[in-house]
């Protein structure tokens, strides 16, 4: 017998996980991307995405930027009459890309967002100014001189950190999350 | 109001880039009699990032924090809609997923803390929404005249599909600013998502997002959008002159937290609710409020 877990299969079961129904409900019934607030700048939208798992389109898949520009609006998801939560979707896309380490170089999002997780696990608080690593350099000339005049005016306003925060019981915090995966030092 | 004592999570970006949003909230709350305890040693709420790496460990940071409101037995009530939606969502799962509460208490005991799910998380706006007499009642130097857009974004309301009958046709927001004087307008996008991160990751989409939220908000004639979440404040604001230079547009829409309303229409001077620290000069209507509150 085969072991072979199929592509739409390990979709599925990413959104077992997440409580939800999966992909193969789908009608193509487009609400979702008529509704998206993003849908104009995916390469392809999420109905289009939704037919590609089913019909297990993995490489396809792998190679679509959509989901990384995914703002996690969840009006798909309220709207979709058959219950799928295509956000959620969207977040289990981005899990699976980055467990494979598969996506393309030029992204920011993956990361930014790993980015963010080390300093949460390191100080139990976000701080912006660390955050800005992650993508300051990857701006062309004119959006770093924009960004870098957004930094100083909010700094100039009082709204920049100084010192990033941190939680008291950071130990206990440490070892609370090495209890659920291996990071952290 | 039913209730009046909560366990307060301000949340990272209220610490400093949204100090305005906890500082009115504090205000208000006070004028309000609602008693708001911070959560001793709250941490972040794993924001989206986290669950686009790890599901589990995002809610284990959510649970900490619900399990010290729980402690002190108080509901929790966030002024950030990013995380009111993080820890609403990890409440749900938890009283409905047992395996996923024991896992997660047995990370929690490495800081003596254990979740039972005995507590509800609201977002901040629901709390005052659920007494707009009282609102009404201390609101002696109303915003009449001021013209408000009420924009509630996406993560107040969404995903509750199945909690909230409203999550398509709400009128809290409105309803609020009614209570304090001023005159929300008919704001078609008040749902649609500013672009959150995207501002940082995807930038020419959510410049995008954030200029079509402007114009109809200008075309729904309102002075000032209000808003319940800093990361809607932080895009429709100080990310707007990058949409002027972007799409040559010459916007210049002022951006306030409903709580800073809510505070000038109680008579707190504006200083203390952080009023100034805005890159856009709030419009005429409420420099008049501001100067009234100031002699109170």
């Amino acid at each position: 017998m085969s072991t072979t877990v199929t592509f739409s299969r390990e979709i599925a079961n990413l959104l077992h996980a997440a409580g939800g129904t999966p992909v193969s409900a789908c009608m193509q019934c487009g609400t979702c991307s008529g509704t998206c607030p993003v849908g104009d700048f995916m390469d392809v939208r999420p109905q289009r995405l939704i037919r590609m798992i089913d019909a297990g389109l993995k490489d396809k898949v792998m190679a679509t930027r959509a989901f990384w520009y995914c703002a996690s609006c969840y009006q798909c998801t309220v709207r979709c009459p058959r219950g799928i939560d295509i956000a959620e979707l969207m977040y289990g896309l981005k899990r699976y890309t980055i467990w494979k380490n598969q996506y393309p170089e030029d992204l920011i999002g993956p990361a930014f967002s790993e980015t963010f997780v080390k300093t949460i696990v390191r100080t139990g608080r976000s701080y912006e100014p660390v955050l800005a690593t992650s993508y300051f350099f990857t701006l062309g000339l004119k959006e770093m001189l924009a960004e870098a005049q957004n930094a100083t005016m909010l700094m100039l306003k009082g709204r920049l950190p100084v010192l990033p925060a941190r939680i008291k019981r950071l130990e206990n915090f440490k070892r609370m999350i090495k209890r659920i995966i291996p990071i952290g030092d | 109001m039913t209730q009046k004592k909560f366990a307060y999570f301000p949340g990272c970006s209220l610490e400093k880039m949204a100090e305005s949003y906890h500082l009115s909230t504090v205000e208000i709350a006070r004028v309000m009699g609602m008693e708001l305890k911070e959560l001793e040693d709250w941490n972040c709420c794993g924001a989206t990032a986290y669950f686009h790496v790890d599901e589990l460990l995002a809610h284990t940071l959510c649970a900490r924090n619900l399990a010290m409101a729980e402690k002190e037995g108080l509901d929790l009530v966030a002024p950030c809609s990013g995380c009111y939606k993080n820890m609403h969502a990890c409440n749900a799962h938890l009283k409905k997923d047992h395996d996923l509460a024991d896992h997660i208490n047995f990370a929690l005991e490495e800081d003596n803390l254990r979740y039972d799910g005995k507590i509800k998380v609201h977002h901040l706006i629901e709390v005052f929404s659920e007494d707009l007499k009282e609102v009404k009642a201390k609101a002696t130097n109303p915003l009449t005249g001021l013209k408000v857009a009420p924009y509630y974004g996406c993560q107040i309301l969404r995903p509750r599909k199945f909690e909230h009958e409203n999550v398509e046709e709400p009128r809290y927001f409105e309803d609020l600013m009614s209570a304090i004087g001023a005159t929300p307008v008919d704001f078609l996008l008040r749902l649609r998502c500013c672009g959150a991160a995207l501002i940082i990751t995807n930038r020419q989409a959510a410049l995008s997002m954030v200029r079509n939220l402007l114009q109809n908000a200008l075309d729904s004639g309102a002075d000032v959008i209000a808003t319940a979440c800093p990361l809607c404040q932080v895009n429709l604001e100080c990310y707007q002159e990058m949409v002027n230079t972007e799409f040559g547009t010459k916007f210049s829409v002022p951006v306030f937290y409903f709580t800073q309303l809510m505070g000038l229409s109680m008579g707190i001077p504006a200083k203390r609710l952080g009023i100034g620290t805005e890159f856009l000069s709030p419009p005429a209507a409420m420099l008049a409020a501001c100067r009234k509150a100031a002699v109170v």
